[in-house]
């Protein structure tokens, strides 16, 4: 049966009988960048692809449909413009952190990636507070959009990177609340610990009414934090042209906008872990044929199933609400998700200590 | 040289080296993101101590959260170079001769520490940064000055919304 984790047993095992322990380190560590710079450049491709074919179909368009079979080959042809276009830099901006800025935001990006599982056995950092350091992380791509916001020196990318930045610190506390909705249960902070306490069914289902709460509060934080409309009032077109970005051009553009699929698909897959299992396959109860039919299905496509799901989620959000306003936004965060997502929190303490779920 | 005394070495070379370059840089955005990378280094020292909870806390508090409140009040002043007020000769003397003075209580404070001389840091081991022991510490032997110290962030958040509330 196919799985990841025989790949990397035998990767492994072959690595350490031929070189000595150090030398095969390093190789593993080449090995695991180029896999997360692929993974990245494979996601970049296919979010936008999807992204445009998802709000044609919203929108009773075609969307892409010239380049390659049904316009599949459309993001390849549009990086290979935005590579081939000249970066400029507007006269007045900070140089040197203008053009650090958008590796802050990509960089950030990658470091999220290192404790996810992607499949049974199959993750880069099996670290024992996997959940606060996905948080820590995720809150610290505010300083990359503030970075590229202050040194375009353009009142409105400032503008733009204020809003995003209060945005994000403002929801990062209900999204940090509705996970801990879900440590409270496990009792762990680990997420491969996370990913096994769903043996028998996910989160979502074993939580009850508590647990359907936090996630419909973590997947409203999670559109926040990654500025997708309705709350993309960092970047809203018809207000601040294009927000913190506007003087990117080129491949530093090109690097922002993968941030921003990448992101996408990183608190999705959080979501997934928590709520949905992760890569546990669907399990109801005791029905053991039906278990058994469902363990043939690796556990990586479950894995990336899930992700996929709860992105087409986000990007249906985009293409079906209105923007918000920027006082409807803090409102909605402040007077309702916040007062809503910590009563929600103590409901689940309640239930952990009382042994109220499955 | 193992792989831990060369990270270290890193880690404090660079905190040193961001350290004084928030001393020396003349923007102040420039002082305030390498502070940033301050924490970073200090951050990456837990993790060689095992404290990774310290680490990730140390990460949340100061680098996501005081510095971007930084970042907004430093980028909405808009200082420069221009901006900059000239200090007088008297102020600078005094400056130094106080922050010397901080120093020699500092250093005299560490060498006459008598528990700490000749001993090395514990690399990889001990499990008093885990959050399970942090958390049984915090909560039976050091209770009360946590209770105290959160009624403290509660005044600080009732202040808030007071002030907020005048306008």
């Amino acid at each position: 049966m196919f799985s990841l984790e025989g790949i990397t047993d035998a990767i492994y095992s072959w690595l350490n009988s031929t070189f000595n322990p150090t030398i095969a380190l390093l190789i593993e560590f080449a090995i695991v960048v180029v896999c997360v710079i692929g993974l990245f450049a494979v996601l970049g491709l296919v979010l936008v692809f999807m992204e445009r074919k998802v709000s044609a179909y919203m929108q009773i368009r075609l969307g892409p449909n010239r380049v390659g079979f049904k316009g599949s080959m459309q993001t390849m042809a549009d990086t290979l413009k935005l590579v081939l276009k000249e970066g400029l830099v507007p006269d007045g901006a900070d140089k040197f952190l203008f053009n650090l800025a958008p590796f802050v935001v990509m960089i950030v990006a990658m470091l999220i990636l290192a404790p996810i599982p992607f499949a049974r056995n199959f993750q880069m950092w099996d670290i024992n507070i996997g959940v606060l350091y996905v948080t820590a992380v995720s809150s610290l791509s505010v300083i990359g959009i503030l970075m590229a916001g202050w040194s375009s020196n353009n009142k409105y990318s400032l503008l733009g990177a204020m809003r995003s930045g209060a945005q994000i610190v403002s929801y990062e506390l209900s999204a940090g609340l509705a996970v801990l909705s879900i440590v409270v249960l496990t009792g762990s902070l680990q997420l491969s610990d996370i990913v096994n306490s769903q043996q028998d069914g996910w989160w979502i289902f074993k939580g009850h009414i508590p647990a359907i709460i936090s996630f419909v509060i973590f997947i409203i934080a999670v559109t926040a934090e990654t500025n997708r409309a309705p709350f993309d009032l960092a970047e809203a077109e018809s207000e601040l042209t294009a927000g913190f970005h506007t003087e990117y051009s080129g491949m530093r553009f090109a690097l922002f906008f993968l941030a921003e699929y990448v992101n996408i698909f990183i608190v999705c897959s959080i979501g997934a872990i928590l709520f949905l299992g992760g890569w546990m396959p669907f399990h109801i109860g005791n029905w053991e044929a039906f278990n058994h039919v469902m363990d043939f299905i690796p556990s990586s496509v479950w894995f990336f199933g899930k992700v996929f799901f709860l992105i087409f989620l986000i990007m249906w959000f985009r293409w079906t609400f209105p923007r918000l306003r920027i006082d409807q936004l803090l409102n909605l965060e402040w007077k309702y998700l916040l007062p809503i997502s910590m009563f929600n929190l103590l409901l689940m303490t309640l239930m952990a200590i009382m042994g109220w779920y499955f | 040289m193992s792989t831990s005394e060369i990270l270290f070495w890193f880690l404090s070379v660079l905190a040193l080296f961001s350290a004084i370059m928030v001393l020396v840089s003349k923007n102040p955005i420039h002082s305030v993101l390498w502070l940033i990378v301050v924490f970073f280094a200090i951050s990456g020292h837990y993790l060689l101590l095992n404290a990774q909870f310290l680490a990730i806390v140390n990460i949340i508090v100061y680098a996501g959260a005081i510095m971007v409140l930084f970042l907004f009040v430093i980028m909405l002043m808009n200082l420069n170079k221009e901006t900059e007020p000239s200090r007088n000769i008297w102020m600078k003397f005094s400056g130094v001769i106080s922050g010397g003075l901080l120093l020699w209580i500092f250093v005299s404070a560490t060498r006459s520490a008598g528990e700490i001389v000749g001993k090395t840091a514990m690399i990889k081991e001990g499990s008093i940064g885990l959050i399970e022991n942090l958390g049984k510490v915090l909560f039976t032997q050091y209770a009360l000055p946590f209770e105290i110290s959160s009624v403290l962030f509660l005044s600080a958040m009732v202040g808030a919304v007071v002030i907020g509330k005048k306008q």
